[in-house]
């Protein structure tokens, strides 16, 4: 038994916002009340921290299987406990990639084994995320996908995607695009601006997104399937979602920490600013916070992406795209959204709860919310605690970010799965 | 450490005599001053040739030309260069093959500067002879090298510096010599 | 007044004072290249490491020219031979390089950003041969001459820059120093090669694609070299170029009478610049050739002894009479 004590419990889907202490028993919520004693439980001291449902990253990478040399699902998912993850969905971009049921499941066996937190595969939309042949769709979600996509690359064709989206609508499955116009961005190691052209590195135009998310979306409408849009980084890209959303379309979408906190003019020739999509202009960045504001954007999810360090460090055009981001999330978000008076924090926590439910189609399932009777899965996290983020103590076998040794205010402070303390400071 | 001054050695006025005799001891001892020039060591042996020049052009209406040689680049010792290097042009507008150069400086001392204006005036060329001409010798010789003509020689220890200031470059005119004091 | 200098990596960053003196610490070196005996022995006994991983036959010569004259010995390494074809990182080969102890490292590499890279990763000063399309100090330093030279001043001069903008170190260099002394910069070549954020390099930078209007008024006329792959990318024929951007006399006689033409090298006669052009009176082209050996002197020389580490008490330090 577990009793968290004395904290600020905020639930978007209930509206709840009081402090209540938390009882659990056996994997499962079974108290929610003021003031509850229990005997036998162990006591969390959640004083001055916010109680929140267990947050969700819907886009991650844990290299297992194949580059196990940058991360493994274990530390991985240590790191995902560390930044108050209680459930992560890495992409299939791994070696082999994950596109049938047997790499699902052994994806899911090691989880079960190693991971101190839940994790819920993403499987490929095609054979080798080559963009010829369907995956096994169906038997990958039998395995326990809960999403499609051939993230690291857009789906390669409108026709491909079409099929795609068509397959999933009767299976209940979202499809998840990286949106990204090949011949336009070919080639591009950072955002085509004025600061690319200042350090003479060859740019991919915010228009080689935006007019890939609009191909989607309209293949959206024409199936009627569920899209959901990858670490969105532009303002033309938001506008097209915003579009569909006031059309009634089941399109979604989600944005990056380092996407609402960066921008181009931050790039040096460091290779911890490199990712794709890159960092974006300061009038995107704009956009993406009105759309974290206004809810067009729907989830925060990190993109999480290791490269182990000798990788990393290559001249700027031939370093890896990507950069750690499962420990710094919350803190960014605080920082970036909440002190600055953005967005309230019942917005952010729905970011990383509500949001990412609804896009998987959770959201009839009560077990995620912070109620009696739903899976014990809690994050907890202070708004105000100084703390200095520090890659070299990340359980991830990764160093890839450009945070580290950030002074931060507020940060996760413990982790809950099923019940059990997956991770605390 | 600072550095302060011990004693003056020579006045504005005793400079001007002792250059006047020196010039007048390079035309007797220069066969008439055939092919005879004159080359400044960057700084202060600049104005010092520059006078010479003029000197012997007032008491023997001979024209001796004047060049300059920057030494920076001929140093030994690049560590004697740093921290900041700057080295400066050289201009020696006349050619150096078969002249009778005379080179000028305000102190000699360890012969290493000349030594390494020696090897400047080399690189242009295949000199008939050079011969030195200090202001000041101060003894310590670190090479063999001596001063055909020479203003005044003085005894030094090594932690005494010798100061020459001059018009043309420090605004006054006269030696001093130098202590280092902690 | 001088000033310190650990590595020449780009011109952005340094000052108009900076630059002066560069130039000014060029022409002993200038003297020199007259000297019937050109060999120094300043730099004796010191290694200048030539790191060149991109091919470039005229900017190695040159750069190995100034340190035989210097007096120092060389360390070599070519692109073809080098273990980076073998999968070598460069962080691993320049730290190979350090560990023979050179005293200077020059690198010219294909990705922007190279030169800072290895500037971080070893502890010996470094000089930017050319980074990607990012920086090439010396070019710009030895154009400045050049004009300087020809022109009398920089300040306040008209010069119009042709050819591939997008893809050229040189172009941002030489606009980067030029700006710095009110230069009133056109740039002028095929509107894919000239996008608009170049506006944002300088201020009052003109973006003109008829080279005609671009030449009017002009007092320095520079023409870039033209990368025969990038012709094709996307489709521009030689003869397109030719007929658009060449630098004939006719067009040439647009500038003002007495402008100065010049051309980072190596120049493709017919293509950029009609051999006339190239062969005039007006054309520096050689001049640039000979300024670039001055520059490249009087930049090992400064990074090389300013590294140098000062004695105490130098019988012959520069407060101290000798």
């Amino acid at each position: 038994m577990l009793l968290i004590k004395n904290g600020r419990v905020l639930d978007p889907a209930s509206k709840t916002d009081a402090r209540l202490d938390v009882l659990i028993d056996k994997g499962r919520v079974t108290k929610l009340a003021a003031g509850i004693s229990a005997a036998d439980a162990i006591v969390l001291d959640a004083a001055n921290c916010i109680v929140a449902p267990g947050f969700i990253d819907l886009h991650c990478h844990l290299r297992e299987p194949g580059g196990e040399i940058s991360e493994t699902i274990e530390s991985g998912a240590q790191s995902a406990a560390r930044g108050g993850f209680t459930a992560i969905c890495p992409m299939p971009n791994t070696q082999p990639v994950n596109d049938n049921a047997s790499v699902t499941r052994s994806i899911m066996e090691r989880a079960a084994a190693v991971s101190p937190v839940r994790v819920w595969p993403i499987g490929a939309a095609s054979k080798e995320s080559k963009g010829e042949q369907l995956a096994d769709i169906a038997a990958m979600q039998q395995a326990g996908a809960v999403a499609i996509s051939d993230d690291g690359k857009p789906v390669a064709t409108a026709r491909l995607l079409r099929q795609v989206m068509d397959y999933c609508g009767p299976l209940g499955l979202p499809v998840i695009d990286h949106c990204e116009d090949s011949s336009l961005a070919a080639g591009g190691v950072m955002r085509e601006g004025p600061r690319s052209i200042r350090l003479g590195l060859k740019g991919m135009p915010a228009a080689a997104e935006s007019i890939c998310a609009g191909r989607d979306i309209e293949i959206a409408a024409l199936t009627g399937g569920r899209l959901h849009i990858a670490h969105l980084s532009t303002r033309g890209s938001l506008e097209h979602v915003r579009a569909a959303k006031r059309r009634s379309l089941a399109v979604t979408c989600e944005v990056t920490p380092h996407h609402f906190t960066l921008i181009d003019e931050d790039v040096q020739y460091d290779s911890r600013f490199k990712m794709n999509p890159p960092l974006a202009s300061r009038d995107d960045r704009d956009a993406l916070l009105e759309g974290l504001s206004d809810g067009t954007v729907d989830a925060i999810a990190t993109d999480h992406a290791p490269h182990h360090p000798a990788s990393k460090d290559v001249e700027f055009d031939r370093a890896p795209f990507g950069i750690t981001g499962f420990e710094t999330a919350i803190a960014l978000a605080l920082g970036e959204l909440v002190h600055t008076n953005r967005i309230s924090l019942m917005r952010m926590v729905e970011l990383f709860t509500a949001g990412p439910a609804r896009v998987l189609g959770l959201q009839g399932k009560t077990e995620r919310n912070l109620a009696e009777g739903s899976a014990a899965d809690i994050t907890i996290f202070s708004i105000d605690r100084a703390w200095t983020y520090r890659a070299v103590e990340s359980p991830s076998r990764s160093r890839n970010t450009p945070f580290d040794g950030r002074d931060f205010r507020g940060g996760p402070v413990a982790t809950i799965v099923a019940g059990k303390i997956a991770w605390r400071s | 450490m600072r550095i302060i001054e011990k004693r003056q050695l020579m006045s504005a006025d005793e400079i001007r005599r002792t250059l006047e005799r020196l010039a007048h001891e390079i035309v007797e001892k220069s066969g008439g001053a055939k092919d005879l020039a004159l080359i400044g060591v960057r700084r202060r042996g600049i104005p010092l040739a520059e006078r010479l020049a003029k000197s012997i052009r007032t008491s023997s209406k001979a024209e001796i030309p004047v060049g300059t040689l920057d030494i920076t680049l001929y140093r030994d010792d690049l560590s004697t260069v740093a921290p900041q290097p700057v080295v400066q042009s050289s201009e020696i507008s006349f050619p150096v093959d078969d002249r009778d150069l005379l080179l000028v400086d305000d102190v000699l001392y360890t012969g290493r500067t000349v030594r390494a204006a020696m090897n400047g005036l080399f690189d242009l060329g295949r000199p008939r002879r050079i011969r030195l001409c200090v202001l000041i010798d101060r003894g310590h010789r670190e090479l063999p090298v001596e001063a055909s003509f020479i203003g005044r020689a003085v005894e030094t220890t090594d932690a005494e510096i010798i100061e020459v200031r001059l018009n043309e470059i420090d605004h006054e005119e006269r030696v001093m010599v130098m202590d280092r004091v902690d | 007044m001088p000033h310190r200098f650990r590595h020449l990596l780009a011109i952005e960053p340094l000052t108009r004072e900076q630059i002066t003196f560069l130039l000014d610490q060029a022409k002993p070196f200038q003297e020199f290249q007259r000297y019937p005996l050109k060999k120094l022995a300043t730099l004796r006994g010191k290694t200048v490491a030539l790191a060149f991983f991109e091919n470039s036959t005229r900017t190695r010569i040159s750069f190995s020219t100034a340190a035989s004259r210097l007096g120092a010995d060389q360390m070599n390494l070519q692109a073809e031979s080098s273990s980076l074809k073998k999968g070598e990182s460069l962080s691993d080969t320049v730290r190979t390089l350090e560990a023979m102890k050179p005293d200077a490292i020059v690198i010219r590499h294909s990705s922007s950003g190279a030169a800072e890279f290895v500037s971080t990763r070893v502890d010996v000063p470094v000089v930017n041969a050319g980074d990607g399309t990012h920086e090439h100090p010396t070019q710009a330093l030895l154009d400045a001459l050049t004009i300087r030279d020809r022109a009398g001043a920089l300040d306040n001069c008209n010069i119009t820059i042709i050819g591939d903008i997008l893809h050229s170190r040189v172009a941002r260099s030489n606009i980067h120093l030029l700006s710095k002394f009110g230069a009133r910069i056109t740039l002028c070549g095929p509107a894919m090669w000239l996008p608009r954020e170049l506006d944002s390099l300088a201020p009052g930078i003109r973006r003109l694609p008829r080279l005609e209007e671009a030449l009017e008024g002009a007092d320095v006329i520079m023409a870039l070299r033209i990368q025969q792959e990038r012709l094709h990318e996307p489709s521009l024929s030689a003869d397109e170029y030719i007929l658009r951007y060449q630098l004939t006399p006719a067009r040439v006689r647009l500038a003002n009478p007495s402008a100065i033409v010049l051309h980072p090298g190596p120049m493709i006669r017919g293509l950029e610049i009609d051999p006339a052009v190239a062969d005039s009176l007006q054309s520096c082209i050689l001049e640039q050739v000979t300024n670039g050996l001055a520059i490249r002197m009087a930049i090992l020389f400064e990074l090389i002894a300013g590294s140098a580490e000062p004695q105490e008490q130098s019988k012959e330090s520069p407060h101290a009479a000798h």
